[in-house]
């Protein structure tokens, strides 16, 4: 995972509560195998007048020019300013991962859904939970005429606004380390290989009947039709 | 010090602890895995060098992206070549590391969230993950079952273990009896009607009281299916004698002895009398009416005696902004009376409605009757290839195609759209599924979210109607 300490970048203000993942990143776009290309398709049923489909670029789209991620102003936009319970319904990474290859490092929202939330983290990209009073304060700074930018300092916990004053953030301390490191997930877990096979020996002892891998296969090769290829 | 509730006895059952950062490790019992959320954690696994922890905790099985006709001919039947690389991406992967699949042509295939139950799979007091959001279904059999994101699958490939922080204690108690023909999805978007959809956020749900104790497991997977939609990860209901019946004798739940022992641990599976909850919300059942959401947001519900709402009747102006935008998007009015408004497709199916008993009430309420001229298309897509069977071994297929119903192959369909069936722009439907989001069953349709009972009663008036007064 690519670390994240500091960026400076431009803020692309999206004035919509309870976006969910559908429009962050349409189902049509889900049937790739690969973590990427899902950039050009982010917010596509906003962004886009036409339907898209696998495989196409922006150029041989329409564009939808009322949508702001279409305004001229914010071509460079790297933070994303939303309302609240963002990213809420279908729990597909493929949104963090379209929101991170169309640039965008840091979402700043009042609240966050839960999955979304989660999978920001394990992708290096940053959500920030910040009081309605300042969402309310940047979506007026981010609407005016010339785009603004604002620097977002993870070590220090605060988003730096053009005017120079700092808004300090709360995030997990433990999340706040693996960003700013980079670190893996799945490593560090495994790390815990042992006593995670200590409490596995003591579970199989207690729940006998969730180790069960001689019925299941029997059951699985019961009445199975066979290769599907 | 209080007593545990049932979410706290799943959670210390599982706690394996601490990471060196502090991070909770949560044992993991039962991974479902599909075609769509599963190609790229596998193959992070695979550039790691790493293996899967655990084989026998994983079932898999194509739900989102096979087509519901011409399924004789397997995989042949994709004509989607994208698509057809994803399933077969699962098969691969499912061989390669002997995981339990029903592929595309095993009678057992269906969603992933029908079959897990329907195999006891999914047991009580397990803790279950899915790269899909709808797996609180689960929690109906007092399953800590939560929706997890692709990086947390190849996490419990690699680990068997979920790394996360505890969530808090939502109680919904609902007392008092479901008139006839209201249902748990009538119960279950009247709470995201009242708490809205972040209402449960950074919470686990148990539903509790008269009301929920005489739900069927089928209704209870309806309710559970649908807590992410009120923002909860997981939604629960303790274990009863309905919770047992239901699987015993089922192909992956423990038999004999092994029954017994696990029973009488089962039976511990409810929150202790004097267990605190964080929040709460109570409803009667018994004043409930036939929900249909009526705008963008499953939140955007209201009876079937109701009418879309006004934006000039709204507390903000952002709200307002909300109301209006919805309303454009569906193509309804301000104040316009929902029961009357004509529908061009209706479908039957998805994860929260597709199960043997949601069929039975559909027969119930079409049998010797039509599909109303004006749709083009009456869907009806059964949760897995054993309740199609089961369907058609009770002559309710039979009844179905009688009325005009097409009836398919099972799969997520057009819940989603990711397979063929789907709404054409603006068209509009009446749907059993659970997210009415914009496009979400087809570029520019028009969802509205309603029982299966309701969908039927619209299928066959061609608009909708309180199923009460046809049926």
């Amino acid at each position: 995972m690519k670390p994240f300490t500091e960026i400076t970048g431009q803020v692309l203000p999206l004035d919509r509560a309870n976006v969910d993942t559908d429009q962050i990143i349409p189902k049509q776009f889900l049937k790739s195998i690969r973590r990427t290309g899902f950039g050009d398709n982010l917010f596509d049923g906003w962004r886009f007048l036409d339907e898209g489909s696998i495989g196409q670029t922006p150029n041989e789209r329409r564009l939808n020019h009322e949508f702001v991620l279409n305004d001229s102003r914010y071509q460079d936009a790297q933070i994303l300013l939303a309302r609240e319970n963002f990213g809420c319904g279908s729990s597909r990474e493929h949104a963090v991962w379209a929101l991170l290859e169309y640039g965008i490092r840091v979402v700043i929202a009042p609240s966050f859904a839960d999955i979304f939330f989660s999978n920001c983290f394990k992708n290096g990209l940053l959500p920030i939970v910040l009081k309605e009073n300042i969402i309310e304060k940047l979506f007026e700074l981010a609407s005016r005429e010339q785009a603004v930018d604002l620097t977002v300092d993870l070590p220090g916990q605060r988003v730096v606004l053009p005017d120079q004053e700092t808004v300090l953030f709360d995030i997990d301390p433990n999340r706040k380390h693996s960003l700013i490191n980079g670190l893996d997930d799945i490593g560090l877990t495994l790390a815990e290989s042992e006593r995670i096979s200590t409490f596995e020996a003591g579970y199989r002892q207690r729940m006998p009947w969730l180790f069960r891998e001689a019925e299941a296969a029997a059951a699985a090769t019961f009445s199975n039709t066979g290769d599907s290829e | 010090m209080s007593g545990k509730t049932l979410y706290d006895k799943v959670w210390d059952a599982h706690l394996v602890g601490q990471r060196a950062d502090g991070q909770s490790m949560v044992y993991i019992d039962r991974h479902l895995l599909h075609e769509v959320t599963s190609p790229q954690a596998f193959e992070g696994l695979k550039l790691a060098g790493r293996k899967p922890w655990r084989i026998d905790a994983n079932l898999a099985t194509p739900d989102h992206n096979v087509p519901t006709d011409n399924r004789a001919a397997g995989l042949d039947g994709i004509t989607d070549l994208i698509a057809r690389e994803q399933v077969v991406t699962l098969d691969n992967n499912c061989r390669e590391y002997g995981i339990t699949q029903f592929d595309i042509l095993d009678p057992r295939q269906g969603i992933v969230h029908v079959i897990g139950p329907e195999q006891g799979a999914t047991l009580p007091g397990m803790t279950i993950v899915c790269g899909d959001s709808h797996t609180s279904t689960h929690g109906a059999f007092a399953a800590l079952a939560q929706g997890i994101g692709t990086s947390d699958v190849e996490h419990v490939l690699a680990t068997q273990c979920l790394v996360q922080q505890k969530a808090g204690n939502f109680t919904v108690q609902v007392d008092g009896q479901l008139p006839e023909l209201v249902s748990a999805k009538d119960l279950v978007l009247a709470i995201i009607g009242a708490i809205g959809t972040a209402g449960a956020t950074g919470h686990t749900i148990e539903y509790r009281g008269s009301a929920i104790s005489a739900l069927s497991m089928e209704g209870r997977m309806t309710l559970c299916n649908m807590s992410i939609e009120a923002g909860a990860r997981a939604g629960m209901v303790g274990v009863d004698d309905t919770t047992l019946a239901y699987l015993k004798g089922r192909p992956f739940a423990p038999s004999g002895s092994l029954w017994d022992q696990a029973e009488a641990y089962w039976r511990t599976l409810v929150s202790d009398a004097d267990a605190q909850f964080d929040r709460q919300l109570v409803l009667d059942a018994a004043s409930l009416v036939p929900q249909i959401t009526w705008g963008t947001s499953p939140e955007m519900v209201i009876g079937v005696d109701a009418a879309a709402p006004d934006p000039r009747a709204a507390a903000d102006a952002q709200e307002a902004d909300g109301i209006e935008r919805a309303l454009t998007y569906m193509g309804l009015s301000a104040n316009q009376p929902i029961s009357g408004v004509s529908l061009d497709r209706v479908f039957i199916g998805s994860c929260t409605n597709s199960r043997i008993e949601d069929l039975r009430v559909v027969a119930s309420v079409v049998s010797g009757k039509k599909v109303a001229k004006n749709i083009k298309q009456a869907l009806i897509v059964p949760g897995s290839g054993l309740v199609k069977a089961q369907a058609e071994a009770e002559g309710l297929a039979d009844i179905f195609v009688a009325a005009g119903f097409d009836w398919r192959a099972a799969g997520c369909s057009m819940c989603l759209a990711m397979n063929p069936d789907r709404l054409q722009p603006e068209e509009r439907c009446a749907s059993t599924s659970n997210r009415n989001f914009e496009g979400r069953q087809g570029h520019a349709g028009r969802t509205h979210l309603v029982s299966p009972a309701m969908a039927a009663a619209a299928a066959i008036a061609g608009h909708f109607v309180d199923v009460r007064e046809v049926a």
